[in-house]
């Protein structure tokens, strides 16, 4: 196995071995053949449970492994989403024009969170501050989309809409011959299934290679990190920067799922949700928020469908007991529960190494 | 001999209070230097401008003859000076290990990373708890496992702000030991100790610093017996 695959586990990663491994494929084959046992209605849900992946991915990154918190998350994900709207509808859906729709909805995200990351890290905020900053910067954005509802707010033929939302974007088409192949329904499930695949085991790896044990040193302790010679604000960018591409990618995949997009999907709501499924997981372990992340986003839908108007409360709710009880994180605590029951039960029949006293 | 490091009228006030008032200090290559002086002396504060994290009021900072006054401090740690800090800074919630290969990636790689990581859980005696959290360790392992971070950097200058504080004096003993062998293998060292017993076991010349300003220099038998140094700092009145 080459070295960089071989960085899938390590000590930034829970879970590992033939054991983990073996889990996981099967999860993924299942996942993979649902579409040949359900309809279409549950097809359509399972990808938007799945849309929401990468947003609480990135965050995880930021927050869980370099400990930056950011409420900026849904910022990018909005701007992603109006750039594929925008993008798409001018160009319409010959020939790969949606792929480049989509591509630019990831770089202006990207170059967006290199100018705010840069003014944030490199001008010194830290801490709580960086949370504070990020959230104004949402909200501003939220505010500013939410007031293009007049004419005079049309990017060629792509009315922005105000509050009512940009609607009708083309969905991702490849050229093949006389019959194009459109990315929906089905496919558009295995597209997005397959990149968070790509995306949960691209982090893995990156999490347990030379940059991702920066970025934990970084958070545990940022002034140590730097005295043992690492441009601290540099990796800070970066982290950001990552994070906040991956919030695009969950923008624009939500934007295609849907068709739509709105101001309030970067609004205060909708920005603490990624916190509450991150936190709710497992802040500094990515399998942990992609579970949280799935499991929430469906509760949230089957609390919103049988018609309980609680359905927010409760994710109030579900991130101050997790807070209280289990601060690391449901399945990150468990985790560590079981493998502590399992190393107790070990040391039980092998001599404890006996640590030389000091004072 | 050449010299390593020097400061030039280096001051840095908070305020009305000056920390440290015109400096002029000069360390030699491969030497092994002590900073004592009362509470309050500066002698902190003067580590913390050397390594950057602070910015002086005036005065520049010279490295092997460069003008490094206002470098960041991870430019001025990749050029070669290395600092423990007075309160241990290792990476609480991870293994010991792990905070050896942070401090030693940099650097190393590999086979290579491996081999130092051995030697150097050898010479700070961890190797048996290496995959322990540092947060389980005590107060002196973790001064030996920050001092171990500072080594895996291979600095050309280690700086050692209390070193031995919270240790028994089997540890500071030993601690002392871990000093002198370093600075035998060409490294050069400066240390912050209000310990006289570990002075004597290490130093070969002793600065005084009080107020901020360098109040004596010397061997430790010619500081020891000015009688000003022993009347503001060793108690005597």
């Amino acid at each position: 196995m080459p070295r960089w695959l071989a960085l899938v586990d390590g000590p930034q990663t829970l879970g590992r071995g033939p054991a983990f491994w073996s889990v996981f494929g099967m999860i993924v084959l299942a996942a993979a053949l649902l579409p040949t046992f359900v309809n279409a209605f549950a097809v359509t849900n399972l990808t938007y449970f799945l849309v929401w992946v990468f947003m609480a991915l990135g965050l995880s990154l930021i927050w869980g492994y370099a400990g930056i918190l950011s409420f900026g998350q849904t910022a990018f994900f909005g701007l992603a989403g109006y750039t594929y709207g925008v993008i798409s509808i001018n160009l319409g859906d010959a020939g790969l024009w949606t792929w480049f729709a989509l591509l630019l909805a990831l770089v202006l995200p990207a170059i967006l969170a290199i100018v705010v990351g840069y003014f944030i890290f490199y001008g010194g905020v830290r801490d709580v501050f960086v949370g504070i900053v990020t959230l104004s910067f949402t909200l501003v954005f939220e505010t500013f989309m939410a007031q293009t509802a007049g004419p005079e707010w049309t990017i060629g033929s792509a009315r922005l809409n105000g509050f009512n939302g940009m609607s009708n974007m083309p969905p991702l088409t490849l050229p093949w011959g006389d019959n194009p192949v459109i990315f929906d329904g089905p496919a558009f499930f295995w597209l997005v299934l397959a990149l968070v695949v790509l995306v949960y085991l691209g982090l893995r790896i990156l999490v347990n290679s030379r940059f991702g044990n920066v970025l934990v040193a970084i958070r545990e302790n940022p002034d140590r990190a730097e005295m043992l010679g690492y441009n601290v604000r540099l990796y800070q960018l970066c982290v950001f920067v990552i994070g906040s591409v991956l919030a695009g990618m969950s923008g624009v995949l939500y934007t295609l799922w849907g068709s739509y997009i709105t101001p309030s999907s970067m609004g205060l709501t909708a920005a603490a949700l990624p916190i509450i499924w991150v936190a709710a997981g497992g802040r500094k372990d990515i399998t942990a928020t992609l579970l949280a992340t799935v499991l929430l986003t469906w509760l949230s839908q089957q609390l919103a469908v049988k018609g309980s108007q609680y359905a927010l409360i409760w994710m109030g709710v579900i991130l101050l007991v997790v807070v209280l009880f289990a601060p690391e994180g449901l399945f990150v605590t468990a985790w560590k529960k079981l493998r502590g029951g399992r190393r107790m039960r070990q040391n039980a029949t092998v001599p404890k190494v006996i640590s030389s006293p000091s004072a | 001999m050449a010299t390593i490091l020097e400061t030039r009228g280096l001051t840095k006030y908070f305020g009305g209070l000056y920390a440290i008032n015109g400096v002029d200090l000069a360390i030699e290559e491969g030497e092994l230097r002590c900073l004592i002086g009362p509470n309050g002396a500066g002698k902190s504060t003067l580590f913390k401008l050397i390594l950057g994290s602070y910015q002086p009021s005036e005065g520049a900072i010279l490295f092997r003859g460069d003008d490094i006054t206002t470098l960041r401090p991870h430019l001025r740690v990749q050029r070669g000076i290395s600092m423990k800090f007075q309160v241990p800074g290792v990476f609480l919630e991870l293994l010991v290990e792990q905070n050896l290969r942070i401090a030693l990636q940099r650097a190393h790689r590999g086979a290579a990373l491996e081999q130092e990581l051995e030697r150097l859980l050898e010479l700070i005696d961890l190797g048996h708890q290496r995959s322990e959290l540092a947060a389980n360790l005590s107060h002196g392992q973790q001064q030996w496992l920050e001092i171990a971070m500072a080594v895996a950097l291979q600095p050309s200058m280690l700086l050692l702000d209390e070193p031995t504080a919270g240790m028994s004096p089997e540890e500071t003993f030993k601690t002392g030991e871990l000093v002198k062998k370093l600075n035998a293998s060409g490294m050069t060292i400066v240390v912050i100790e209000h310990d006289m017993a570990f002075v004597r076991q290490i130093a070969k010349r002793v600065t005084v610093l009080h107020f901020g300003q360098v109040f004596d220099e010397g061997s430790l038998d010619e500081i020891v017996s000015n009688e000003d140094v022993v009347r503001i700092y060793l108690g005597k009145a």
